[in-house]
């Protein structure tokens, strides 16, 4: 009886992990938030293609520069380019209302972006537009299917198409889509736009908790106090408890 | 000096004579366990709670405009914002996880019989006030799932015949969720409901002083003195205050003084939580999801609605029960029963015997089915509601009311193994 109940259980338990999520499998995305050349670079992608539309309301330049090792001077000159100050939220000046009617809705803050989507997913969608031109803009998005955003990195990466190749199957030869491919027209190969988005998540990933990697050398420091905490609080212990065994 | 300012202090008020009664003269039985660890781990995280919340107080902005943009000041602007926040909302899960854990020690011990109903009532009413300060926090930091969160659960009481429709609007204070809630939900998750929980946690511990403390074998350790001398009695070792011994009418077995016997183990108790618990603020704050919920790091937007609303997990269990009922009425009245049959354990087990030590196998499965019943609820909780899960959930809930039923009836004449003289 409790064995089936377990069996149900567990069964519950896989099918929930199931269902959570998009149906497009996702590519794990390369974050690494020691990597400061990283993170500088997807700062820049950012304040270059995605600062027109979105922004990060809670974020400062300040904090941005402090925990990527940018000189204040130097990052106002390269990065600062909405700020008046230093110590200003990284916002631009688009008009709010404009940019709901111009994509359909307004384009979200991406302050907290990646504790919403997820990494994994970011990475998946920056990687997924495809020609589409039944679309708006003439591009659509696996993993964010009707999307309003245009591909504003098809400078990058080039147009991309859901390629197909004919192969065999069960002996009738059939058009099989294999993935989404680029023209080869953008300023990067696919590895590097890769590698450029990989740099733009781990960005996001960063602002989305700026304290993360305080967080985990505190985390640590305060782990082992609790260990050697605990050996003489169970020593005490037992010393006390001689009086009573 | 200093003996002079005890005593100037003591003829004035009787501390030290107050403390000897609770703490350093207070009999506990010697063979408190694992389980009895979580009362003392309760009353740490409302400690936690209340100081970590009197910080995010001062930065928090309680209002529609603000809140969003306030929680976020706090967790990049404020030196250590982060840690309090994780701090806090850690604390609140924390908070459940060892309540839930004490609970279930009080069942399996038979801590709520006799004499010790009014205590366990006390409990549930921690419980009870427990979960509204939660519901009400959760809404706070106005994100998408504080918000529709809460627009479920405020809907709830729409249900109840008549009065519903006016209810909902009495307890919002306005026909939607809106700054006026959340101004009136910061008021009483800030003063009157830790207010309340104070007062309560007070009474639970007066009540538990009165009565003793109940223990894994379940058998008492105050007796009538008839005189007779008791063998290898600990308790012998031990000056306990005169309000326990009655003045020598009663005698006290194996029991030991609160302090500093149960300080230091509670001391090593208190440690391995802290571990647990500063892992998951320093390395998984957000619970896997379960703690801060992903959509919750988008402002409220009354117009778009998630794709999929679920409380937090330790209201899971009895959203789950509510949603397992076709109707709606029906299903708000049985997640009702679920918390009220808790609260009625004393007067529904009829057995003598308290602990599950010894009682008889068809109790002991029954508790194993009151277990897996609740975590499976919980589980279903945080699924949408398809029909398989639905006709689990009506399963389970079916299972977990059974065990109240199953209680009252097998308990009378149940078949228990004899008690031991002595604590073991």
């Amino acid at each position: 009886m409790i064995k089936k109940l377990f069996t149900v259980l567990a069964l519950v338990a896989s099918s929930a992990a199931m269902a959570a999520g998009p149906t497009v499998p996702l590519d794990k995305a390369p974050i690494d938030l020691t990597d400061k050349e990283s993170l500088q670079r997807g700062a820049r992608i950012f304040q270059n293609y995605c600062l027109g539309c979105h922004q990060m309301e809670y974020q400062r330049y300040s904090r941005t520069f402090r925990d990527l090792g940018i000189p204040e001077d130097i990052g106002m000159e390269t990065l600062g380019f909405t700020a008046n100050k230093v110590g200003d939220h990284i916002k631009n000046a688009a008009p709010k209302a404009d940019l709901a009617n111009w994509f359909g809705a307004a384009p979200p803050d991406l302050t907290n972006v990646a504790r919403v989507r997820g990494p994994d997913w970011l990475y998946t969608y920056m990687r997924s537009f495809y020609a589409d031109p039944t679309r708006p803009f003439g591009v659509n998005n696996e993993v964010f299917p009707m999307v309003g955003m245009p591909h504003v990195l098809q400078e990058l990466q080039g147009i991309p198409y859901k390629a197909t190749e004919t192969r065999l199957v069960d002996g009738v030869s059939t058009e099989v889509y294999v993935g989404i491919k680029t023209d080869g027209s953008g300023e990067l190969s696919t590895e590097e736009y890769d590698s450029a988005m990989a740099d733009l998540v781990n960005y996001l990933e960063y602002v989305g908790e700026p304290s993360k990697l305080e967080s985990r050398s505190l985390g640590i420091k305060v782990l082992i106090f609790l260990g050697i905490f605990f050996i003489f609080a169970f020593l005490l212990k037992k010393e006390y408890w001689r009086d009573v065994h | 000096m200093f003996k002079n300012l005890m005593s100037w202090i003591e003829y004035r008020m009787p501390f030290m004579e107050k403390m000897n009664l609770h703490v350093m003269q207070y009999p506990a039985p010697k063979n408190f366990n694992f389980w009895y660890f979580f009362g003392s781990l309760a009353m740490l995280v409302l400690v936690n709670q209340i100081l970590t919340g009197i910080w995010l107080t001062m930065n928090f902005v309680p209002s529609a405009e603000g809140a969003f943009a306030s929680v976020e000041y706090i967790m990049r602007d404020v030196e250590y914002g982060w840690l309090l926040r994780y701090m806090h909302s850690t604390g609140a899960s924390a908070f459940f996880v060892v309540v839930y854990l004490h609970m279930l020690r009080g069942m399996m011990y038979g801590s709520y019989q006799k004499p010790r109903e009014l205590l366990w009532i006390f409990g549930m009413l921690i419980f009870l006030v427990l979960m509204a300060e939660a519901f009400m926090g959760y809404l706070l930091p106005w994100g998408q799932m504080s918000f529709w969160g809460a627009q479920v659960i405020i809907s709830i009481f729409g249900v109840i015949p008549v009065i519903g429709d006016d209810l909902t609007l009495w307890i919002r204070g306005d026909y939607v969720i809106s700054g006026a809630t959340l101004n009136r939900f910061f008021a009483l998750h800030v003063i009157a409901l830790p207010l309340v929980l104070v007062v309560l946690v007070f009474l639970h511990i007066i009540a538990l002083h009165e009565v003793g403390s109940n223990n894994p074998d379940g058998i008492d350790v105050k007796r009538e003195n008839n005189g007779e001398k008791i063998e290898n009695n600990v308790s012998d070792k031990f000056t306990f205050h005169q309000y326990f011994t009655k003045g020598g009418k009663k005698i006290i077995v194996d029991a030991i003084p609160f302090h500093p016997y149960y300080t230091v183990k509670d001391i090593v108790g208190v440690v391995g939580f802290l571990f647990i618990f500063c892992f998951v603020i320093f390395f998984a704050p957000e619970g896997g999801g379960y703690f801060l919920e992903p959509p919750n790091f988008e402002p409220a937007n009354p117009m778009k609605t998630p794709d999929h609303i679920a409380p937090v997990w330790y209201f899971t269990p009895f959203y789950a029960i509510l949603r397992a009922v076709p109707d709606q009425l029906f299903g708000a009245i049985f997640m009702f029963l679920a918390i009220l049959f808790l609260a009625l354990l004393p007067w529904l087990d009829r057995c003598p015997v308290r602990s599950v030590r010894y009682r008889s196998t068809l109790h002991k499965a029954n508790l194993v089915n009151f277990c897996i019943s609740f975590v499976a609820l919980g589980v279903l909780g945080v699924l949408p509601a398809t029909p398989f899960y639905t006709l689990l959930a009506q399963i389970f809930s079916f299972t977990y009311f059974a065990y109240f039923g199953l209680l009252w009836f097998y308990s009378k004449n149940e078949k228990t193994k004899p008690l031991p003289v002595r604590l073991s």
